[in-house]
């Protein structure tokens, strides 16, 4: 755990526009009560049950498997800014745990909201490959385990919203071309009157931290599993034609700004000595535009993508070795980005002159 | 303005959600909105906090004093959390539940994986069938 996941390292196709994919599964055993409403004795008895279930599958080889209770608030909260455990399950103690495979690329959570929460997060546009290799693992516990199913309900969960197919199918996507041209809240319109949710990842509507959006399916009877997938996936490959469509228009229009916006970000995030994590977020966003761009050269990227993360309160803990308060994490967080910028050339506009166009066109196209 | 969820406090954080070309609102207390994981938007959905205020009365409307048999979850516990208690609740509050589901999902049956077992009983369904009617047929 001691290394970031593999959809951190950001190679996955439309990786510029779409940070991750998510796919998660919501089951639950038979006749059992659901973990918010079981006694700890009964949580603590279908933990066994599912356990070992989960650790024994071949996709679980070798990998971390913890009980909550032994896990420490700082490890908790660094697999929740890493994606890997809800913030609800971060909280919980006797009776859950979470069983993840070493590429981080898969995620278990055992007595969540619901029995089993299992989840496969990819770099870029993989919601099709994140869905099979969650399909394929909730068929192998389905041949152990007897999950509650009703013929008509599909699927039951502890929150009438999952029931169904159970699942929820996820994208993280940075905007910020929809965003710089105002024309973000038009998008958020649109996708959500097709039963589809569009949310900050950090904060609501327009204010989202660090351009950073989450689109999701917002309903789950009714639908199958892979209709779900295609039609987010065609609704995330539009938007990413909008959002090179933005851009364009804000090279040819609005050059000025752009460079403007490039630049003082440079500026701040190279020279500042306390940054909190909102305006980290937002700069280091212009500055992964820059890359997108060209104004920084391409092996940029990583370290850019990376700071997203390493920037988060735990993870700066987690570098110190010590708890820290928000000032000294706001300071610790300015050191850290002006240490990893030291070797960032300055932006260089004239390679501005036109967007590389990767991923430009919105046609539908199978990411396999 | 009071928060929708303690109904105690004053509301400092206002939500709004456009579903389907409809607005739903609501206003939560400090307290309530770190509790309903509304900062955490990987794990929030509007619609279960909207579900969890508005779905108890729906649920009312069939069980008023019902309890599951199973892990005897009752309404009142419905209103307080806005989760169910086990598989069986579904069958316990089936009828107030169906009018809630209706306006939540594109649709109210499942069309979408069957687990293996339940495909076994399907084949094993149609098999007994074909046997019931070569049964008839020759008779």
């Amino acid at each position: 755990m001691s290394t970031a996941g593999e959809w951190l390292r950001g190679e996955g196709p439309h990786h510029q526009i779409v940070i991750s994919s998510r796919v998660r599964f919501a089951r639950n055993l038979r006749d059992r009560a659901f973990p918010g409403w079981a006694k700890k004795a009964e949580r603590t008895a279908i933990l066994d049950l599912i356990r070992p279930r989960v650790e024994e599958l071949a996709e679980m080889e070798d990998s971390f498997s913890e009980l909550l209770q032994d896990l420490s608030a700082l490890e908790k909260q660094v697999l929740v800014e890493r994606h890997l455990i809800s913030r609800e399950h971060a909280a919980k103690g006797v009776g859950s745990a979470v069983v993840m495979n070493r590429r981080q690329t898969l995620s278990i959570m055992i007595n969540e909201e619901d029995h089993l929460r299992m989840q496969s997060i990819r770099s870029g546009l993989q919601l099709k490959q994140a869905f099979k290799l969650v399909d394929k693992v909730d068929s192998a516990l389905e041949s152990k385990l007897e999950f509650a199913y009703d013929q008509r309900l599909g699927y039951l969960t502890a929150c009438p919203t999952n029931v169904g197919t159970g699942m929820r199918a996820s994208a993280m996507l940075h905007l910020p071309g929809l965003v710089l041209s105002e024309l973000i809240n038009q998008v958020i319109q649109a996708v959500s009157k097709i039963g589809l949710a569009v949310r900050g990842l950090y904060g609501e509507g327009t204010e989202a931290m660090g351009n950073l959006f989450q689109i999701s399916n917002q309903t789950t009877l009714g639908e199958k599993e892979d209709e779900i997938v295609s039609r987010l996936t065609k609704v995330i490959e539009t938007i990413i034609g909008k959002e090179h469509d933005a851009r364009q228009v804000l090279i040819q229009k609005k050059s000025n700004t752009l460079w403007d916006q490039i630049g003082r970000a440079y500026g701040v995030l190279t020279y500042a000595h306390a940054m909190s994590s909102k305006e980290a977020l937002n700069l280091l966003s212009i500055i992964k535009l820059g890359v997108d761009l060209g104004t920084f050269p391409e092996d940029r990227r990583l370290p850019i993508d990376e700071l997203f993360i390493d920037t988060q309160p735990a993870h700066l803990q987690k570098t110190s070795q010590q708890k820290l308060n928000a000032e000294e994490r706001d300071h610790l967080r300015a050191q850290i980005i002006r240490e990893r910028l030291k070797l960032f050339p300055k932006p260089d506009i004239s390679k501005m002159a036109e967007e590389s166009g990767n991923g430009a066109t919105a046609g539908p196209s199978n990411n396999e | 303005m009071l928060c929708d969820v303690c109904k105690c406090n004053d509301a400092t954080v206002f939500l709004t959600q456009i579903l389907e070309g409809k607005m739903q609102k609501v206003n939560l207390c400090d307290a309530c909105s770190k509790e309903k994981g509304v900062q955490d938007p990987t794990g929030f959905a509007l619609a279960d906090l909207l579900l969890g205020i508005g779905a108890a009365e729906e649920i009312e409307k069939g069980a008023p004093t019902q309890r599951c048999p199973v892990c005897g979850f009752t309404q009142a516990d419905f209103k307080k959390t806005g989760r169910l208690g086990c598989s069986a609740c579904y069958v316990t509050f089936g009828e107030g539940l169906n009018t809630l589901l209706k306006a939540m999902h594109k649709g109210t049956e499942h069309v979408g994986k069957l687990p293996q077992r339940a495909h076994r009983a399907v084949e094993l369904n149609d098999r007994d069938q074909i046997k019931q009617l070569e049964h008839e047929l020759a008779s």
